[in-house]
């Protein structure tokens, strides 16, 4: 019988070893700075550069293309390690993987993939995606940003936001959503027609507009974006015309195991520092954590954690083997970024006043939290997609 | 330019550490890792070689598990490893310890330079690398923060309290550097999938021509009687400044002869 399914506690040697690896930097070089970019908002430079060392941006890419040779689950598991300790950071590698390079990668022809991957594989150029604007996230047809032909180039006008990785002194590249025409669908409705186009940061007419001020993810780099005249040559569209969005919703499902797996650290990190706190934070007489009521809060959070992360190994582990995985992703985003939330709270509780004290990593996690049941697809979206996959 | 860095196998510091029922460390309890100070002289190794060309190879002396450390080494860029095992090893002080690699460094082949960190995390001596050194008959060059090679020297400069020495060696020659030296690096995932490859060649004390009755907890020139545990840190002496904080500060200082 095969028994090589991947589980927490069996790990292969290399899936380990780099869990571990992982483990050690978020401990000794991310941890030291995060409650500092956190509280000024600044992006972790040194960190970026430390991670691109150890080869995670090219975690899921083959070498050709200057990556690691390993795989989706790989990056599942940095993520993870480092989700723990930072969620910002978490979501810099995740988004320069998930958003900034696998589209190319994906969707790419040989020129585009031989520009762009070195670059983004090795960490030393960043990549956003844009999607969402004003008026369309989930749903797509809300998109008013355009790209209209004028000789060998495309010309696009819009606007995009909340795009992640956009404005760094390192970001080369924002993949843009677009309508690039319009079509009639067989009823006779007017659709659409919507492309993914690479555009360059520095051409003219983009502009990252200054970064938001968000509730969490202080670290992140994220922005609103606008395109005015933005001329880039007609190579630079991704994957066929009129299929931007159906390829978009390819990187999300995939994407969605990853999210999971950041929300999984988040919930895991909660627990770690719940323990930790307790073991150590006394009150009449003894140790907050021999008091049943901590106890029990501490065990539902681990069972949060533990029954989150078997979901998104069970998602991976599906993607990995070629089977469909739409639904086990969509379950797992959904219980791990409700794990993350829950946990934090939690946590948070158990540390009573210092919980709230900005510079706890729980309390950085109860802010940083909130956005993993939106992003990626809402909570709301999950429940849609998997209801959807029961033939509702 | 070749190079063998002597590297060991501890409990992991921030693990509860402690002492077995004969007194020697418990390797049973706490998970074990690569001497973090070993790291420097691993990053060391690999900066030479990376400039000069030639080959690293992590050697240690430990039971089975201690294959991890060398494999750390490997994974950020180490060549080979050589990692010596065997039964009688086990309790050994730092005279056995230190003939035992010395033989097996004879055995590798003499290097151009034998690399060892400021101290292992859990026995903290400093002495093994002296010891080799004396053994193999080299020069040594210990407790370095920085190297150089060039012109068959190795340079580096020792900070004490008092003054910084420069010491100079001719190659070949021993070396142990400190944790100010170098900046260690992070295996990269191609560093650890690269590293299953790579070749560890197991020895055992017959293969080095070392008699087990020179090595060993009942052969070892010293011995460790009792442990007692570190009592819990106790909790600081809080000064409130009504007035006269200040002087209160000197008399706390001055009453624990700080000044």
């Amino acid at each position: 019988m095969n028994t090589s399914f991947l589980a927490a506690d069996n790990l292969t040697d290399e899936y380990a070893d780099l869990q571990k690896m992982v483990r050690d930097f978020s401990q000794k070089v991310v941890a030291p700075v995060s409650a500092e970019h956190d509280k000024n908002h600044t992006f972790p430079y040194e960190v970026v550069k430390g991670m691109a060392e150890m080869g995670l941006f090219g975690l899921p890419f083959p070498e050709e293309y200057g990556g690691m040779d390993g795989d989706y689950f790989a990056l599942c598991l940095a993520l993870e390690e480092l989700a723990k300790v930072d969620q910002s950071v978490a979501i810099t590698l995740e988004a320069g993987v998930g958003l900034g390079a696998m589209p190319i990668f994906r969707f790419g022809n040989e020129e585009q993939k031989t520009e762009w991957l070195p670059q983004l594989a090795s960490g030393e150029a960043l990549g956003g995606f844009g999607l969402t604007e004003a008026g369309a996230g989930s749903d797509a047809s809300g998109t008013k940003t355009t790209a209209r032909e004028d000789g060998d180039e495309w010309v696009i006008n819009g606007s995009k936001q909340f795009i992640t990785n956009s404005g760094t002194d390192i970001t080369k590249l924002v993949t843009v959503t677009a309508v690039t025409g319009e079509s009639q669908t067989s009823d006779g409705r007017t659709k659409k027609e919507i492309s993914t186009i690479i555009v360059p940061t520095s051409t003219p007419g983009f502009t990252a507009e200054p970064a938001y001020d968000k509730v969490g993810w202080n670290a992140s780099d994220t922005h609103p974006l606008s395109f005015d005249d933005v001329r880039v040559p007609k190579a630079n569209l991704l994957g066929e015309r009129g299929r931007g969005y159906a390829n978009f919703l390819r990187i999300l499902d995939e994407g969605r195991i990853a999210i999971a797996a950041l929300a999984v650290g988040a919930a895991q990190g909660c627990v770690d520092e719940s323990v930790k706190y307790a073991k150590e934070r006394q009150a009449f007489g003894q140790n907050i954590g021999a008091h049943q009521a901590i106890q029990f809060k501490i065990a539902r959070m681990e069972a949060r954690a533990h029954a989150a992360r078997s979901a998104y190994y069970n998602a991976a582990a599906l993607m990995l083997a070629g089977k469909p995985f739409k639904k086990a992703a969509s379950v797992a985003k959904m219980v791990a970024s409700e794990a993350a939330m829950d946990n934090a709270r939690d946590a948070t509780q158990v540390h009573g006043g210092y919980g709230f004290m900005n510079e706890y990593t729980v309390s950085r996690h109860y802010r940083d939290s909130k956005i993993l049941e939106i992003g990626e697809g809402t909570t709301e979206v999950q429940l849609m997609l998997i209801a959807r996959e029961l033939g509702l | 330019m070749n190079i063998v860095v002597c590297v060991k196998h501890v409990p992991d510091a921030q693990g509860e550490r402690g002492f077995s029922d004969d007194n020697t460390t418990d390797r049973e309890n706490v998970d074990g890792l690569l001497s973090e100070l070993d790291e420097y002289a691993v990053e060391a190794a690999l900066k030479i070689t990376e400039a000069e060309g030639g080959e690293v190879t992590a050697l240690t002396v430990g039971p089975a598990d201690a294959v991890d450390a060398v494999k750390k080494a490997l994974q950020m860029g180490a060549d080979k490893a050589v990692h010596v095992s065997d039964d009688a090893i086990a309790g050994s002080d730092a005279l056995a310890t230190s003939l035992i690699l010395a033989e097996a460094i004879k055995k590798v082949g003499q290097p151009d330079i034998v690399l060892f960190g400021l101290a292992s995390t859990d026995g903290g001596m400093s002495v093994v690398p002296a010891m080799v050194a004396e053994r193999l008959g080299l020069p040594q060059v210990t407790q370095v923060s920085t190297l150089e090679v060039a012109d068959g020297n190795v340079t580096g400069r020792r900070d004490s309290d008092v003054a910084s020495e420069t010491l100079v060696a001719s190659i070949p020659a021993v070396v142990s550097v400190t944790d100010q030296i170098n900046e260690p690096r992070y295996p990269s995932f191609k560093g650890i999938m690269a590293a299953k490859k790579k070749p560890v060649e197991e020895m055992s004390l017959g293969d080095l021509g070392v008699d087990a009755g020179q090595v060993g907890l009942d052969n070892a020139s010293t011995k460790v009687l009792d442990t007692t545990k570190r009592p819990p840190r106790e909790q600081g002496e809080v000064i409130t400044d009504e007035g006269d904080g200040g002087k209160k500060l000197v008399e706390f200082l001055a009453g624990q002869k700080l000044i």
